[in-house]
């Protein structure tokens, strides 16, 4: 069985026809080729995978295309505008808020997703922001630095 | 990791789930899937079909009614703990929503998808147990109502037939002098209850008049903790009154402990006092 889906990812709309166990992740990296969203423990735990859902984060390894139909999808590839870092990604550059770099796609996300409902966050409240989402590099503290840092930058632009 | 293969249906109502469930035999409900999902990948269930209810309006948000609050089975996690209805109402519901997985998670989980799984690992359970909540279930277009206490029968079994469909979830909200709390122990990475405690207590004139306390994730399926509840009823709240009553814990913890690679059972037993005390320190404190 395959299902037709319409789901917009960045701004650009795809229209394919998938098996309905395909995962959401595995359509943004095998079939439109976005594989700036990462697998990690492929049980929701780890955060690699954290893409934007309109606009709301989400784990991709734990949700199927099928039911992202419809829907706009924000993957990192889609935060700059265009050669303009988002400021969570210029925080992350600046801070040096990543060391190898595979959790910074979700990282980041999931940082969006904290600032849009905690703009302001404390260090501890950036903390319980990031439970779903590991890094094993950095022990966390230059991507806290980053966020608070991206706080501010956002604060001013508001 | 890879499902099986299924087919998929989108139920576009309530009815039509109904029959979308009636005409594929073994068809499973997906909701927001954080418990579906998981089991899928892991080749722990494997129906023919999956029906989508997770768009159905129908089945969303709160509401309160006659001192009843009344959250649709789609309602999410990060809703939950985000109510403040919920959090002046049912005080220690919104607590344990707050405490699932991360914010990505509870973006996407939701209340009738877990309650329908009954992970042991799982808070809304035990909260449910300790509140005396019940479970609204749909079949044939006709609505009934049971009991939490009737409903989690086991490790992920429920009173749910092949055709029901949780529609929502039913919770008595607090009285006057009703304190509540929940406390978990949880793994640090996949964040599911190593040990989870649910207290409701209400104080008459000073003395703990009702008291009603929950386990969960030590144990195969969420559990009141009935010595606790005896061994508080009629005193007088203080810290050794409280730990006196934490300690009773013991005899209302079976045999059948969970045991697994994050936490042995002979440690979660020695966990269990600890959180039920901390959750009784708290339900007392709001009380008062």
């Amino acid at each position: 069985m395959h299902v037709p889906v319409t789901i917009t990812v960045n701004g650009q709309r795809y229209e394919h026809q998938v098996e309905p166990r395909l995962l959401l992740v595995h359509f943004l990296r095998e079939v439109i080729g976005a594989t700036g969203t990462k697998i990690g423990c492929d049980t929701s735990q780890c955060g690699a995978c954290t893409v934007l859902l309109d606009g709301v984060s989400m784990k991709s390894c734990t949700a199927l295309a099928v039911q992202a139909d419809g829907y706009e999808v924000t993957t990192i590839e889609g935060l700059a505008n265009g050669s303009e870092l988002h400021p969570i990604q210029d925080a992350f550059w600046e801070k040096h808020g990543l060391q190898c770099g595979f959790c910074t796609p979700g990282m980041i996300l999931a940082s969006v997703e904290l600032l849009r409902t905690t703009p302001d966050p404390t260090d501890e409240q950036i903390r319980h922001g990031l439970e779903g989402n590991i890094c094993r590099c950095t022990g966390y503290q230059n991507i806290v630095r980053a966020i608070r840092h991206a706080a501010g930058t956002m604060a001013g632009q508001r | 990791m890879y499902a099986p293969e299924f087919a998929y249906y989108r139920a576009g109502s309530l009815a039509e789930a109904g029959q979308l469930l009636q005409q594929h035999p073994g068809a499973k409900l997906l909701a927001g899937g954080h418990s579906l999902i998981p089991l899928l990948k892991l080749r722990l269930t494997t129906p023919p079909a999956l029906i989508d209810i997770g768009r159905l309006d129908e089945l969303k948000g709160i509401s309160v009614t006659d001192g009843r609050v009344r959250i649709g089975a789609l309602t999410t996690h990060a809703e939950l703990a985000a109510s403040s209805e919920l959090a002046a109402r049912c005080p220690a519901l919104a607590e344990a929503a707050g405490l699932i997985g991360d914010p990505a998670v509870r973006n996407r989980g939701t209340i009738g998808g877990n309650v329908a799984h009954a992970d042991p690992a799982s808070d809304l359970p035990t909260v449910l147990r300790a509140l005396d909540a019940t479970i609204a279930v749909t079949v044939d277009g006709s609505e009934r109502s049971i009991p939490a206490a009737d409903f989690f029968e086991g490790m992920m079994e429920t009173a749910l037939g092949d055709h029901d469909i949780v529609t929502a979830i039913e919770v008595p909200a607090a009285s006057a002098g009703q304190g509540q709390a929940y406390i978990k122990f949880s793994h640090p990475a996949s964040r599911y209850a190593v040990v989870g405690a649910a207290a409701s207590v209400t104080l008459t004139g000073g003395t703990i008049s009702t008291a009603a306390v929950a386990l969960g994730g030590l144990v195969p399926v969420a559990t009141r903790a009935d010595s606790v509840e005896q061994a508080l009823t009629g005193q007088t709240p203080s810290v050794d009154t409280i730990a006196a009553a934490a300690a009773a814990v013991s005899a209302d913890l079976g045999d059948d402990l969970i045991g697994d690679i994050y936490a042995s059972a002979e440690y979660r037993r020695a966990m269990a006092p600890v959180c039920v005390k901390r959750a009784l320190t708290a339900a007392v404190e709001r009380a008062g």
